[in-house]
């Protein structure tokens, strides 16, 4: 039955990617060994700056972007960029899986044999040592040991006070003004049928689907995969198929390695961005979510508590337990 | 030229040829194997990069694949050439090309000047050694492996199990005791050319040729024949995981590495710039003929398999979720439960905060709100208070906040009204400590003053509840600390369990309780629970009271006597 899904999925990007155009297309510069990073995005021009320079910082080689019929000028941006290959695309984000078809499509094009980060524009990766160690060090480390994919959580950041006065300006880290996490109420549970464990729990099923927490959003996530043709990933990237690649987590006790994924959506752009997603209705559950964060009204939109933790480095993210250095030393 | 090293070089070319100058700087002869996967045209130009060095050759290749017999062939022809060439070594050092001199490599040539007669080579039986992985340690000995273990799992796997099922033994060579070791040593002249000229050479390298992991345990075993003096261990700090896979340092163990005072370190990442920048360290005076003590460098990496197998007890994350069913020990640390205290004593939690500095809190799992110590609306961690996300995973509630409040007891109140899914869970974590007064959840009907046929049926309901908790806790499968008294028994002598409850919060045997919380007023107690018998419910859990119990709180029968004693 997966097998059957994933060729599905398959077979659907393939014939999705008649829908992608391409603007700049740099893939011959790539090498082997190189760690490429796929996104998709619209309108984020203000983002794109720091996007690149924090990943660049990281050791991305090569950006395989899609601009998903952006109006912002962050095309323009992204395309003028000497590391980036950029596709663009006025089809329904929706009706790709939220943008996976196209994504998967230049993963089987581009990304076999090359370990590939797959990102949102808001959404910052942080690793065991990522202060002294490249990606390439962790791709090399997770070869050796026989690993092919590399489990996260999603941390959703916020700032401290409404998050319509947390003001995000180009070029900016972002998480330095949404610089605060919820540190132990996080959730988990067995998806048996593939693998894969499913975190809810944070400030947003706290402020926002305390009603309903069946609804909050999911925070797994598997984001660093040494490709091969026949992955894709099933749900954003929640879910990857074959599901053995969803077993990211020791069920012995011990513990693997793992990562973060900080998110930073909570900031000034965000409540005109909720409207908008709220009348589009192409994301997740109808962007049942987006609703739910466009009702509130903005000045109470402050997920701060007192024991709120503030942000500094993956050391401390490790020894809280929301990520692990496993057995890498 | 008292030291010869010989280098196995596999991958990072471009690194291997910066240790070969390190050594060929410090007067080394080196005799080079390179892998003959690497392709002829990458091999060529390191060879030609290399052609300014005059004291550096290259030995006939071999295609190695881990774990193979062909490492030793390698290391056997370089060897012999080695020796050969530069007849003036004294000592030869197998190194390979992810191994970088820590200290100055003169520093080395003086530390083995002043052993002449010493093998350095970790060798020890395979009783006495427990890291062997996949389960083969004896084994290796006396089966045969001709799959390869990398490439071919599945067969190397259903081969060993043949050859167990049908009880096959391989002979050992006469004189021959199998030793394991690290593969990276430094031996002297004679005992190398001992080894390599032996005449039952053949007989031994057909014998090794089908143990499996070979480099780790041919000159482990022969060094034993031959050589006059072993101390055992390496001078390549080298350190292994888990699995069996080495170890790689990065640029941030730079100051580890300094500190270790190690000749040689392996393996160092090829891309760890800071380290091939600062070593091999300056001739220092100061260090001079310091023995290594990679004492820290050990620290750091049983940590790591130590976290890689045991992890963190109480923590769930996307890494590591052990099956909360079958743990024994499901949570970080011990905590109390406590049923039915609450109920009979007026401020009981503020009390027992007090006498333990535990944090204690009301009904964590009440229907209304999870009750916090400090009944805040969101705590340590980001808990929330609301009671339909605690009970969405009810389990996970209790884990987090115990993951979060770690190094503070925790204490929380329990009762038949909350939500009962952790039943389970608590009973069987050894870490949970439970006392529970049966039938106390009647005290706050009786105190409540409701319609008597509204509290005939939440009675009822509420005993339905407790009794079957109660069978939980009874059950052969809890593992927790369980104490239960029925109330009776209880507003009897309560000064025990009370000592009991802050000696366990505490950690230690705590003075005699000298300050008591006050029992709520218990007068006419004895005609209500009558009149519940009367109306058909009968509240069996609650013990015998009789009929004209009536307790006030300010004569207490038993308090005076208990603090006389």
């Amino acid at each position: 039955m997966l097998r059957l899904q994933r060729k599905r999925w398959k077979f659907r990007a393939f014939r999705k990617r008649r829908e992608l155009s391409v603007v700049q297309n740099r893939t011959t510069t790539i090498k082997p060994g190189d760690i490429l990073l796929f996104c998709t995005f619209r309108n984020e021009d203000i983002r794109l700056p720091y996007f690149f320079e924090y990943y660049r910082n990281l050791g991305v080689d090569h950006f395989l972007m899609v601009d998903n019929g952006g109006s912002d000028g962050g095309s323009a941006f992204a395309a003028e960029q000497p590391d980036v290959s950029l596709w663009s695309t006025e089809a329904g984000y929706g009706n790709s899986r939220f943008g996976m078809d196209w994504l998967t499509y230049l993963q089987w094009r581009y990304a076999h044999g090359h370990w590939a980060l797959t990102v949102d524009v808001d959404e910052f990766f942080v690793y065991p040592f990522c202060d002294t160690r490249p990606l390439a060090a962790l791709g090399d480390w997770l070869d050796a040991s026989d690993v092919r994919s590399f489990g996260t959580i999603m941390l959703d950041m916020y700032p401290k006070g409404p998050v319509s006065q947390a003001v995000y300006e180009r070029g900016m880290d972002p998480l330095q003004i949404a610089d605060w996490f919820d540190t132990g109420n996080y959730t988990i549970s067995r998806n048996k049928r593939m693998r894969n464990l499913w975190i809810q729990g944070g400030p947003r099923a706290r402020a926002f689907f305390a009603d309903n927490p069946e609804k909050a959003p999911a925070l797994n996530k598997v984001p660093f995969v040494k490709w091969s043709r026949r992955y894709t990933y099933v749900s954003s990237t929640h879910m990857i198929l074959p599901r053995g690649l969803n077993l990211v987590y020791d069920q012995q006790g011990g513990e693997k390695t793992s990562g973060v994924l900080l998110h930073a959506k909570f900031l000034n752009t965000f409540g005109d961005r909720a409207k908008e997603e709220a009348s589009r209705g192409e994301h997740y559950g109808g962007a049942d979510e987006y609703r739910r964060y466009a009702d509130i009204p903005e000045q109470e939109a402050d997920l701060w508590s007192k024991w709120s933790a503030q942000y500094l480095n993956w050391r401390q993210l490790e020894g809280l337990g929301l990520m692990s250095k496993g057995n890498w030393a | 030229m008292s030291v010869g090293v010989i280098m196995l070089v596999h991958t990072a070319l471009d690194r291997a040829e910066q240790a070969i100058r390190h050594w060929v700087d410090g007067g080394c002869p080196v005799v080079v194997h390179v892998d003959r996967k690497v392709g002829p045209k990458q091999y060529a130009s390191f060879v030609d990069a290399l052609s300014d060095l005059e004291t550096v050759q290259f030995s006939r290749r071999h295609t190695c694949d881990w774990g193979t017999w062909a490492l030793v062939a390698a290391t056997q022809d370089a060897a012999t050439q080695l020796l050969d060439s530069f007849p003036k070594v004294r000592h030869v050092y197998l190194a390979s090309g992810a191994c970088l001199p820590l200290r100055p490599v003169s520093e080395l040539c003086a530390y083995l000047d002043a052993r002449p007669e010493t093998d350095f080579i970790e060798s020890s039986t395979t009783a006495d050694v427990p890291w062997t992985v996949g389960g083969l340690d004896k084994e290796r000995f006396t089966l045969r492996f001709p799959f390869s273990w990398r490439r071919h799992r599945k067969i190397f796997d259903l081969y060993v199990k043949l050859q167990q099922l049908i009880r096959f033994r391989r002979r050992i060579p006469d004189g021959v005791i199998p030793h394991m070791g690290s593969q990276w040593w430094c031996l002297t002249r004679q005992t190398l050319s001992a080894i390599l000229k032996d005449p039952k050479r053949p007989a031994h390298d057909r014998y090794f040729r089908k143990v499996w992991i070979p480099d780790e345990s041919y000159f482990q075993t022969m060094a034993r024949l031959h050589s006059t003096k072993i101390e055992s261990r390496s001078l390549t700090l080298s350190k292994f995981d888990y699995q069996g896979k080495p170890h790689i340092f990065y640029d941030d163990h730079l100051a580890m590495l300094q500190r270790s005072g190690c000749f040689v370190a392996r393996k160092i990442w090829h891309r760890a710039s800071k380290l091939y920048d600062a070593f091999p360290e300056p001739l220092n005076s100061v260090k001079g003929l310091v023995e290594p003590n990679p004492s820290s460098v050990d620290r750091v990496f049983s940590n790591a398999v130590d976290r890689r197998t045991r992890g963190r007890p109480g923590l769930y994350m996307q890494s590591r979720f052990p099956t909360i069913d079958r743990e024994n020990a499901v949570t970080v640390g011990p905590y109390s439960v406590l049923q039915g205290l609450a109920e009979t004593f007026e401020g009981f939690e503020a009390w027992l905060a007090n006498q333990t500095g535990a944090d204690v809190h009301g009904h964590l799992y009440a229907p209304d709100r999870a009750h916090f110590a400090d009944q805040s609306s969101v705590y340590i961690g980001g808990l929330s208070d609301d009671p339909t996300l605690r009970d969405y995973n009810a389990k996970m509630f209790l884990t987090n906040l115990l993951w979060n409040t770690r190094g503070t007891h925790q204490a929380f109140q329990f009762g038949p009204t909350d939500t009962q899914t952790i039943n389970w869970m608590i009973a069987k974590d050894t870490n949970a400590r439970i006392t529970v007064v049966a039938g106390a959840w009647i005290i706050p009907l009786f105190r409540a003053r409701q319609t008597f046929s509204d509290i005939r049926r939440e009675a009822a309901r509420l005993q339905r509840i407790e009794h079957k908790q109660l069978k939980i806790l009874r059950s052969p499968f809890a593992k927790a600390r369980v104490r239960v008294q029925t109330l009776a028994e209880f507003v009897r002598s309560p000064m025990d369990t009370l000592q009991t409850i802050v000696d366990e919060m505490s950690g230690q045997p705590r003075p005699r309780l000298t300050e008591v919380p006050n029992m709520v007023d218990l007068s006419g107690f004895g005609a209500f629970l009558q009149e519940l018998r009367n109306q058909g419910m009968h509240p069996f859990l609650t013990g015998e009271f009789p009929t004209d119990f009536d307790v006030r709180p300010d004569d207490h029968p038993h308090r005076k006597p208990y603090l006389v004693r």
